[in-house]
C-alpha cells in the first residue's frame, strides 16, 4: 500500500511539474536561466560549423543564435550551442532541450502541422543540388540515370530525389541515407556514392573546405527550392514573435545602413526612426518582453544581415556563395530579404 | 479415551488454526499482488494520459492512420510484403508509391535478413574459435585468443564504422572490380551469379529437380553417414546433369556504368553490418563454447582417450554434442542481443528497421507512433528467437534423455 502511495504521489508530482513548465513562455525561461540553449549543426560549414583550428562555432546559423542571445539577454556570449542533427533537431526543441533551433532547416507544411514547430522568417534561400567527383565526368543531372545518390537522413532531399527519379522514369537509381554530412562526404570520396545531394550551400561548403576543391563538380541543376529558417516549439507566440522581430531587425538594419562599425554613431542619430529602432528614448522591445535596445544589442554582437552573410558566406570565405541576383539579396536590390514595416 | 478425544479435538482445532492462518496468508499475498497490478495499471494509464495531454497541448494527434499514406521516399534496398494478387502476399522491391506500413515491413525484412545470416554465420565461426582456443596447436590457440580478446574489448559501433569505411568502401570501384567465376566484388556491392530455372514444366526436368531436392534433404536430415554420402553424391551428379542439359542456368551479374544487374547482390552496407555483427558475436559465442568445454568433467576426455579415439573424434563425437546441450540457452541470449544490435546499421546507412523509422519519423512527424511500432517489432522478434531456442533446447534434451 505504501508503495502505491509513493508511486501515485510521484506521478502527480511529475504531472504538476510538466504542467507548470508548459504554461510559461520560453522567453521567460531563458531570461530566468540567463543562458540561451541554441540548437545548431556543427558539421555544416558556413551555417553551423565547429572550426577545429580556433575551437569556436561559426556560421550564419551560429550568428543568429548569438544575435538572439544578445537581444534577449544583452550578452552574445550567453549562448550555449547544442549540436543537433537533421534527425534530432525537431525532438530537441519539442522536449525543451533547446530553446530555438537554427540548423539550415527547410520550411515544409508537414513540419508545421504534424511535428508542431513554428518557423521564424526565412534567413537563407537555398536549393537542392547535386555534387559529383570531377573524375566521373558527369556534366548534368540527366546523365546520372542508375547512379547511387547519397543524402542525409531526415532531410527534404530524400523525397526531392525520389520525385526527381519518378519524373524522369529512372527505376534503378538509389537513395542511400547517412546520419550526417561528414559520413555522407566520406561515402562520396570513397566512391560508394556516385553523387552527393543536399542543399547547394552545403555542397559548396564541403567542396570548398576540402584539400582539393577542384576534385568536385556541383552540377548546374537545382532540383527543388529549400528556404531555411529557424524554428521554435509551436503555441508559444510570445517567444516566437520576439524571435521573428529580432530576425527582421537584422534585415532592417542592413536596409537602413546600420552596421556593427557605425552603430555608436547611429545611436546619436537625429532620425526619429533610427532612434526608435535602436531603442533611444523608448523603442519596440517592451511589447515583445525584450529591452528597448534589443536590435542595437544584436547589431553590436554580430552586425546586420549583410555583415553576417559576408562573414560566413561572402567572397572572403572558402565557400563563397554569390549573393547578388539571388533571393538572398535585399529586396531593394531585387532579392527576397525583406523586413515588414517598423514604423 | 477421553484424553485421546481431547487430543484429537486439540489437533483438529490446531489444524483449523493452521488452515485459517494459511487462508489469511494467502489472502494477504493475493491482496498484495492485486495492489501491485493495480498500481502498475494506474501508472501506465497515468503515463499514457500525460503523454496524450502533452501531445494535445502541442496540437499533435496520436494516430496510426498515417501508416496507410503513400511513403514518397525510396529505400536503397529491401523488399516488402505486397498483396497484389488477392490475399496471398509476395515479396517485392519497395518503391516510393508503397505505403508507410510497407516501408516499416521493408525495415523488418532487412533486419531479419541480417539477423538470420548473422545467427548462422556467428554460430559456426564462434564454435570454431571456441574450439580453437583449446587447440593443442600453439598458432591456432593464440590466434583465436587474440581475435576474441580484441573484438570483445572494443565497442561494436566502432568496429562497424571500421568495417564499413576502412574495409568495405576500399574495395575496388565497379569499373575495376575484382571478378572471379562470375562473382563481382566492388564498393558498389558484392554480386554473385544466381541459379535460374530454364526447364519449364517438362516432366523430365521436374523429376530431376525433385530428386535433387530429395537428395539434399536426405543429406541434411539422415543420421547415417553412409546414406549421407550417397545423398551428397546424387545431389552433385543431378546438379551437374541439370547444368549440362541447360534446364538449370546461372545468371551472371553484368556490370554497367553505375551498378551491376543480374544475379544476386549484397550491398556494401549489408556486408559491413554482417561482418561487424558476425565477428563480434562470434567472439562472445567462442567464449561460451570454451567455457562450456572447460566445465565438462576431465573424465570425458580421459574416457575418450582410453577408448582410443583421436582428438578430432573426441571433440566431434564426445565433447561438442554435450556442449551444445548446455550452451543453447546462452546462445539464445546472444542471438537476441545480436538481433537488437542490427539497429546500429543506421550508423552506416543500412536500411534496417530503426533507420527506416528515422526517415518515416522525419517525413511524417509521427515519431511517437513510429517508436511504438519499432519497439513492438523488436520485442516480437526477440520472443520468436527465444521461443525457437527453447523449442530446440527441449528437443535436444529429449533426444539426449532417450539415448
Amino acid at each position: 500500500m505504501k508503495l502505491t502511495k509513493i508511486l501515485t504521489a510521484g506521478v502527480f508530482a511529475g504531472l504538476a511539474l510538466a504542467a507548470t513548465q508548459a504554461s510559461a513562455s520560453v522567453l521567460d525561461t531563458v531570461k530566468q536561466r540567463g543562458t540561451l540553449n541554441c540548437g545548431t549543426d556543427n558539421t555544416a560549414p558556413g551555417f553551423g560549423y565547429l572550426n577545429t583550428t580556433t575551437g569556436q562555432m561559426e556560421g550564419l546559423d551560429v550568428d543568429f543564435c548569438k544575435a538572439v542571445a544578445a537581444a534577449v539577454l544583452g550578452d552574445a556570449s550567453k549562448v550555449k550551442f547544442v549540436t543537433v542533427t537533421d534527425k534530432s533537431r525537431f525532438d530537441a526543441v519539442l522536449t525543451n532541450q533547446v530553446d530555438v533551433v537554427f540548423a539550415h532547416t527547410t520550411i515544409k507544411p508537414a513540419r508545421e502541422s504534424s511535428i508542431a514547430v513554428d518557423f521564424l522568417p526565412i534567413n537563407f534561400y537555398d536549393g537542392t543540388g547535386i555534387m559529383v567527383k570531377a573524375d566521373l565526368g558527369v556534366k548534368e543531372f540527366a546523365e546520372l540515370d542508375g547512379a547511387t545518390f547519397c543524402t542525409t537522413q531526415g532531410s527534404v532531399t530524400e523525397t526531392v530525389l525520389t520525385s526527381a527519379f519518378k519524373a524522369r522514369g529512372w527505376a534503378n537509381s538509389k537513395v542511400l541515407t547517412y546520419e550526417n554530412l561528414e559520413k555522407l562526404f566520406a561515402a562520396l570520396n570513397s566512391g560508394r556514392c556516385n553523387a552527393m545531394s543536399t542543399d547547394k550551400s552545403a555542397l559548396a561548403a564541403w567542396a570548398g573546405n576540402s584539400p582539393n576543391p577542384a576534385d568536385y563538380v556541383i552540377l548546374p541543376d537545382t532540383l527543388d527550392k529549400s528556404p531555411f529558417a529557424g524554428f521554435v516549439a509551436a503555441n508559444d507566440s510570445k517567444w516566437r514573435n520576439a524571435l521573428r522581430w529580432i530576425t527582421y531587425g537584422l534585415f532592417q538594419a542592413e536596409e537602413s545602413g546600420i552596421t556593427q562599425a557605425n552603430l555608436e554613431e547611429k545611436l546619436k542619430s537625429d532620425d526619429p526612426f533610427v532612434q526608435k529602432f535602436l531603442g533611444i528614448g523608448g523603442g519596440y522591445g517592451k511589447d515583445f518582453g525584450l529591452s528597448d535596445d534589443f536590435v542595437a544589442q544584436a547589431i553590436k554582437a554580430v552586425g546586420n544581415y549583410g555583415e553576417i552573410y559576408n562573414r560566413n558566406l561572402g567572397p572572403d570565405t572558402k565557400m563563397y556563395l554569390e549573393r547578388k541576383g539571388t533571393p538572398n539579396a535585399l529586396w531593394t536590390e531585387g532579392g527576397a530579404i525583406y523586413s515588414p514595416l517598423w514604423n | 479415551m477421553t484424553i485421546d478425544r481431547t487430543d484429537a479435538r486439540a489437533f483438529a482445532s490446531e489444524s483449523d488454526m493452521l488452515a485459517s492462518k494459511r487462508r489469511r496468508n494467502r489472502f494477504r499475498h493475493d491482496a498484495i499482488q492485486v495492489a501491485i497490478i493495480a498500481a502498475a495499471v494506474a501508472l501506465v494509464a497515468l503515463f499514457a494520459y500525460a503523454v496524450k495531454e502533452g501531445l494535445a497541448r502541442h496540437g499533435i494527434q496520436f494516430s496510426f492512420s498515417f501508416l496507410w499514406d503513400a511513403a514518397g521516399f525510396d529505400i536503397s534496398e529491401g523488399k516488402t510484403l505486397v498483396f497484389d494478387n488477392g490475399l496471398w502476399p509476395s515479396l517485392t522491391s519497395f518503391t516510393a508509391d508503397r505505403t508507410i506500413a510497407q516501408a516499416f515491413v521493408t525495415g523488418i525484412v532487412n533486419t531479419i535478413k541480417v539477423a538470420v545470416l548473422a545467427i548462422i554465420l556467428s554460430t559456426v565461426l564462434g564454435t570454431l574459435l571456441g574450439v580453437g582456443r583449446l587447440s593443442t596447436n600453439w598458432v591456432v590457440r593464440n590466434l583465436s585468443f587474440w581475435c576474441v580478446e580484441f573484438v570483445r574489448n572494443t565497442p561494436l559501433l566502432i568496429q562497424l564504422v571500421f568495417w564499413y569505411f576502412a574495409v568495405v568502401l576500399h574495395f575496388p570501384p565497379l569499373a575495376a572490380a575484382a571478378k572471379f567465376y562470375g562473382v563481382v566484388i566492388s564498393q558498389q556491392g558484392l554480386y554473385f551469379p544466381s541459379p535460374v530455372w530454364h526447364g519449364g514444366s517438362s516432366p523430365f526436368a521436374v523429376a530431376m529437380a525433385v530428386a535433387c531436392c530429395a537428395a539434399i534433404l536426405g543429406l541434411i536430415l539422415n543420421g547415417r553417414a553412409k546414406i549421407r554420402w550417397i545423398c551428397a553424391g546424387a545431389a552433385v551428379v543431378l546438379l551437374g546433369v541439370m547444368l549440362a542439359t541447360g534446364t538449370l542456368g546461372l545468371d551472371y551479374p553484368v556490370t554497367s556504368r553505375f551498378q551491376a544487374s543480374g544475379g544476386t547482390s549484397m550491398s556494401p552496407e549489408m556486408a559491413a553490418l554482417l561482418l561487424a555483427i558476425v565477428v563480434n558475436s562470434a567472439s562472445y559465442i567462442a567464449e561460451i563454447v570454451r567455457g562450456s568445454i572447460d566445465a565438462l568433467p576431465k573424465g570425458q576426455w580421459e574416457a575418450a582417450a582410453s577408448l582410443g579415439l583421436s582428438r578430432r573424434n573426441t571433440v566431434n563425437d564426445i565433447i561438442l554434442p554435450q556442449v551444445f546441450r548446455v550452451v543453447l540457452p546462452s546462445f539464445g541470449n546472444q542471438y537476441i542481443s545480436l538481433t537488437k544490435n542490427t539497429a546500429l546499421g543506421i550508423a552506416i546507412g543500412y536500411p534496417e528497421l530503426f533507420n527506416i523509422y528515422g526517415t518515416i519519423a522525419n517525413q511524417t512527424g509521427h515519431s511517437l507512433e513510429g517508436i511504438v511500432i519499432v519497439m513492438v517489432s523488436y520485442l516480437v522478434l526477440s520472443w520468436v528467437i527465444s521461443g525457437l531456442v527453447a523449442w530446440a533446447d527441449r528437443r535436444l534434451t529429449k533426444r539426449g534423455a532417450a539415448r
